[in-house]
């Protein structure tokens, strides 16, 4: 009886606390979602009047554009990610085994300090940078290794490095929480065995860091697909990113009906990439998030 | 006891004090383009009204989705531009109409005044009132582009990788000019429209690889024109102006084929809060004193009759220069904008930017 009653109190106490955060996200997400769905499968003919329909669905597929699109953010995020690996695996190796203790959490730091700023101040800082009246044209002039300043902005490999940039955190975080379970004896046993750095790496320590590479890659993936500034400011003429497609039809276009398909589509068709990414892997989703 | 509920007592009135004193400090939240909201305007209405201004940016296109998103609400006052008032009012009945009564109309040029009233028509009541006008062009540097003076030079190899403009709707009617066309006159017939559109489309790609960048931020065109990163941009009068003053070099040309003239408006949202404030927002930056520091610094003409007497020379300067007669004969002015041309432009900027 009294037990039960401590356990009612408790369910009690717990519906109090949880309220708050229910109506947060019935009111704010899950109803515009729900509202956002319907919108998608819906057609504005003239003034206000609409009907159901799938042909905002069918748009994405028969313009070339819109496809397109989609396919070069999603070729360009994988590359991205792929990148940001590359780049984001031997930091964390370092961190974790090679520098002494004592420096670790003050790397760390480091690598948290450029995340103090908005990343639309982080964008502007490149820009300045990279542009062709720029710093580092500046420099190049002054020193005599270009004869003719060059524009480094608005190009594909300067968004490429604008979004590494920007999502490298989120890879080398799950990595060091991956390595730092690894033991050093394994490594040293390689070594002892006569394994070379190759080998130690394929057969060592990407196996032994994979759920926190696949964790980290999917955060990546799904934070460049969905960027929005680094592409549009930092690509020039030729970034359409799809998610200023979506934009552009809402705003532009009035046609929130389309942006809302679009949006919806984004969500479908990343989510089925992140499952395939997992299956081509072989990794469980549950074991990746733990 | 009686202590505590004399101290009960002083709280409780503090706190009316306190909450009153919030309310007695009016807002008005306008929703504008940068530049329209001059600080020591703001300082000055407040020092007059009582009445705190707080400013919102936006473009055309954002206005009206900020406005559709909340059916009207969240804004005392907006400025969008004639053209884009009366079919989004038809559609989304964002937009109260204006009460004429309460803008005091001796302080705006008649004509435009009776323009605007008659483009903002809805269910027979005029939405807007004029605010200030102004016309795209070209900005050009003339140490690097003496030639150029019509919209086709933005298509033009000559000036590769020193072209700039904005992938909205302005650059393709501008185009469509170049081209002999009257896009203006296809504004009702959607299958013409589309078609020129589509021509103006497949021009843009095929010019695309001398584009430097479609600047989409005023500061960075300004950045980007000073630098000499660019020599030749479609841009508004004032941004040309503001230019010229810096550097000589630079100024608006008034195109072969007609500056695209807009007016930007005031219009109160259909659930706008403090409709009193706007009025007297309206009023006081028509008044001519007000207007013309408006233009002194902005550079844009303004709509308030009278305003002449208190401009700058050079910015009096600045209108004799680039726009003798036959230029303003020329001007294009933007007639109100069916519904639907949006999602065929739209369409059009898209292929535009996602061409390699």
């Amino acid at each position: 009886m009294d037990k039960n009653g401590m356990h009612d109190r408790l369910r009690w106490g717990l519906l109090l606390f949880l309220t708050p955060v229910f109506l947060w996200l019935v009111l704010l997400i899950v109803l515009p979602q729900i509202d956002l769905l319907i919108m998608s499968f819906r057609v504005e003919s003239g003034y206000g009047d609409s009907s159901w329909s799938l042909y905002n669905y069918r748009q994405f597929f028969e313009e070339p554009i819109y496809w397109l699109t989609f396919v070069r953010t999603a070729v360009y995020s994988v590359l991205v990610t792929f990148l940001t690996f590359v780049v984001a695996l031997p930091v964390a190796f370092y961190i974790t085994k090679v520098v002494h203790p004592r420096f670790q959490g003050f790397l760390t730091v480091l690598l948290l300090l450029p995340f103090w700023v908005s990343e639309l101040v982080r964008v502007y800082g490149w820009m300045i940078l990279l542009r062709e009246s720029g710093v580092i044209n500046h420099f190049l002039l002054r020193m005599g290794l270009l004869q003719q300043p060059v524009e480094m902005l608005y190009q594909d490999a300067t968004m490429i490095m604008g979004l590494v940039y920007t999502s490298m955190l989120f890879m080398v975080v799950p990595l060091i929480s991956a390595l730092e379970s690894l033991d050093n004896s394994l490594i040293e046993a390689a070594y002892d065995l006569g394994a070379n750095m190759g080998s130690i790496l394929y057969k060592i320590i990407i196996p032994h860091a994979t759920p926190g590479i696949v964790s980290g890659s999917i955060v990546v993936f799904m934070l460049t697909l969905g960027n929005y500034l680094t592409p549009n400011l930092m690509g020039g003429k030729n970034s359409l990113w799809f998610t200023e497609q979506i934009y552009n039809q809402f705003i532009a276009s009035f046609n929130w009906n389309q942006g809302s398909a679009f949006g919806f589509l984004l969500l479908f068709l990343s989510s089925v990439i992140v499952w395939l990414g997992l299956k081509l892997t072989r990794q469980n989703l549950r074991k990746v998030v733990q | 006891m009686r202590k505590k509920s004399i101290y009960s007592v002083i709280l409780i009135v503090a706190f009316w004090a306190v909450g009153s004193g919030i309310v007695l400090a009016e807002e008005l939240a306008l929703l504008t383009w940068k530049g329209y909201a001059p600080v020591n305007l703001v300082e000055k209405f407040q020092k007059e009204t009582g009445i705190t201004v707080k400013v919102t940016y936006s473009n055309n296109e954002e206005m009206i989705a900020k406005l559709r998103a909340t059916r009207g609400a969240g804004f005392d006052l907006a400025q969008p531009s004639q053209d884009r008032i009366s079919s989004v009012q038809q559609q989304f009945k964002i937009y109260q109409p204006i009460d004429l009564s309460k803008i005091d109309s001796k302080q705006i040029i008649p004509s435009m005044l009776e323009a605007v009233k008659q483009n903002t028509m809805v269910d027979g009541k005029p939405h807007a009132v004029p605010f200030c006008w102004g016309t795209s062009g070209l900005v050009v540097n003339r140490k690097f582009a003496p030639n150029a003076t019509d919209y086709s030079d933005l298509l033009n190899a000559f000036y590769n990788g020193r072209i700039s403009y904005r992938l909205k709707r302005p650059t393709l009617i501008a185009l469509a000019f170049a081209a002999g066309e009257n896009p203006f006159a296809k504004y009702s017939n959607e299958k013409d429209y589309e078609e020129l559109m589509n021509r103006i489309g497949t021009a843009m790609i095929a010019a695309k690889p001398f584009v430097k960048s479609y600047w989409t931020n005023g500061d960075a065109l300004l950045e980007s024109m000073r630098s000499g990163e660019v020599h030749l941009a479609m841009a508004w009068d004032g941004a040309g102006w503001k230019l010229h003053a810096e550097d000589p070099n630079i100024d608006f040309v008034a195109p072969r084929s007609g500056a695209l003239g807009w007016i930007d408006t005031f219009a109160i949202p259909a659930k706008a809060k403090n409709v009193k404030a706007a009025y007297k927002w309206i009023n006081f930056m028509l008044r001519p004193e007000n207007a013309a520091a408006f233009t002194n610094a902005e550079k844009y003409g303004t709509a308030s009759n009278g305003a002449n007497q208190y401009l700058d020379a050079s910015v009096r300067a600045n209108f004799e220069r680039c726009f003798p007669m036959r230029h303003i004969a020329n001007i294009k002015w933007y007639p109100p904008v069916p519904a639907k041309l949006e999602s065929i432009e739209g369409k059009t900027l898209d292929k535009v930017k996602a061409a390699q």
